[in-house]
């Protein structure tokens, strides 16, 4: 399907897109990548009087270390991070699940502050904030805010941004972890996944586990745990915590079986 | 800042196959159909028009990319290839078409030329990928005719009978 008609709007400047936003609130979005937004708005599920087009914003095309994090522009593709040469070695886990978002053709256009935005509960790279610890900083003509992950992604496609603000960058925490593992079920590579799985090594017999496509956001949780057979034991409680997420792809029962198979091979490689 | 109103049709410029061409769109129109109504690329073809089936990809500035999550006007002063700009002016195909045509890597040819452009822009990147590489890449594409294997398997052909 096509569209229904909307304005269209090219900032020149984020002050200008967040005077934009302000004026249009919840009638406008912004158009980033389009790799969620554009199919969205030909399927007619999305519909607004304005459309904000931020990709072409030099001011957010910037992939920075800043601290103790690094920090990623609203305009920053995919696959322009992941083909950034530092990637593997200063956020491991996303040199590692990167290559699982939608297709190399979608990535060459789609972001990750878009992807984070779209907030999909079995996406992979609010999975990877979520895991990781990270934040999400939001802008309006009100000032400037940062959202830890947690406090970001409310809900199935839901954030806490309000109608005037827009994502300007993504905050991944550095050297997290001294191994990383991911791996995901989907019925074919780049497809929605079904369940993603991420693991963080805390130490020897402590993990963080991120799980992508069991409950309305990212679930994570930490294991602590003395043995092999004490991680499947542990794995068993934590799949009676989902909530239960369905859609055409999977039942709940589908998803925990996923996750009992999936998640002790990712702890054991995040392990090494 | 600038603004196109919803009910305002533009021109739009784009270099489509080293030729300069313009046309007009509305804010809402898609590439893929910019490029099919308005310039004539009727190669692009135009399957789920939510960035799954992969029939529209086409070369944005240099990138796969698929045209209908793209608007027309955020293309304007863009360089584009479509399938249209594979064959030579008399119609001989080139090395990548030849060899789908010599293994039958198609049948109906509705998601080929999508197909071609991403293993075009696959090669002009890496001239001897691997088969996994080559899988990923077709992975971005449907095909309800061949099953796969001759497309892929064709790939592989063209790729290692080239020098």
């Amino acid at each position: 399907m096509k569209p229904r008609p909307f304005n269209y709007i090219r900032p020149s400047s984020v002050v200008e897109a967040a005077d934009a936003l302000a004026h249009y609130g919840e009638n406008a979005r912004i158009l980033a990548g389009g790799q969620s937004l554009i199919a969205m708005l030909n399927l007619r599920l999305v519909d607004v009087e304005a459309i904000i087009d931020i990709s072409q914003l030099k001011e957010l095309s910037k992939i920075q270390l800043k601290g103790d994090v690094l920090e990623v522009g609203a305009a920053v593709t995919q696959n322009r991070l992941l083909a950034w040469s530092e990637l593997e070695s200063r956020v491991p886990l996303l040199a590692k699940m990167l290559p699982w978002v939608g297709h190399f053709q979608t990535r060459n256009r789609g972001t990750i502050c878009g992807s984070l935005s779209h907030a999909d509960p079995s996406s992979e790279i609010p999975l990877a904030l979520a895991l990781l610890g990270g934040s999400v900083v939001l802008r309006s003509k009100r000032g400037t805010r940062t959202l830890t992950a947690d406090q970001f992604q409310t809900g199935v496609l839901s954030t806490a941004r309000q109608p005037d603000e827009l994502v300007v960058a993504a905050n991944f925490p550095l050297n997290m972890g001294s191994g990383t593992a991911f791996r995901e079920t989907a019925r074919r590579h780049g497809d929605f996944a079904i369940v993603g799985i991420g693991a963080v090594k805390a130490s020897a017999n402590e993990i963080q586990l991120g799980i992508g496509g069991v409950s309305t956001r990212p679930f994570v949780s930490s294991l602590s745990f003395e043995n092999a057979s004490d991680i499947i034991a542990q794995i068993e409680k934590l799949v009676w915590q989902f909530d239960g997420y369905e859609d055409m792809h999977a039942t709940p029962r589908m998803r925990r079986d996923l996750v009992r198979h999936m998640a002790p091979l990712v702890i054991e490689e995040a392990l090494g | 800042m600038s603004e196109i109103k919803a009910s305002e049709r533009v021109e739009v410029s784009v270099k489509l196959n080293g030729v300069e061409v313009s046309g007009r769109a509305e804010p809402r129109t898609l590439l893929a159909d910019f490029l099919r109504e308005a310039c004539g690329a009727t190669g692009v073809h135009v399957g789920c028009e939510h960035g799954v089936c992969g029939c529209c990809t086409v070369i944005l500035n240099g990138v796969a990319s698929r045209s209908c999550l793209a608007l027309a006007v955020q293309a304007d002063g863009a360089e584009i290839e479509t399938v249209e700009s594979l064959a030579d002016a008399d119609g001989t195909l080139n090395a990548l078409q030849e060899a789908f045509r010599k293994h039958h890597a198609l049948q109906c040819g509705f998601c080929t030329p999508g197909i071609l452009m991403s293993l075009t822009d696959l090669l002009r990147r890496n001239a001897k990928p691997s088969r996994e590489e080559v899988v990923n890449i077709v992975g971005g594409h449907l095909c309800r005719c061949t099953g796969y294997t001759n497309i892929i398997d064709t790939a592989m052909d063209a790729i290692n009978s080239v020098g």
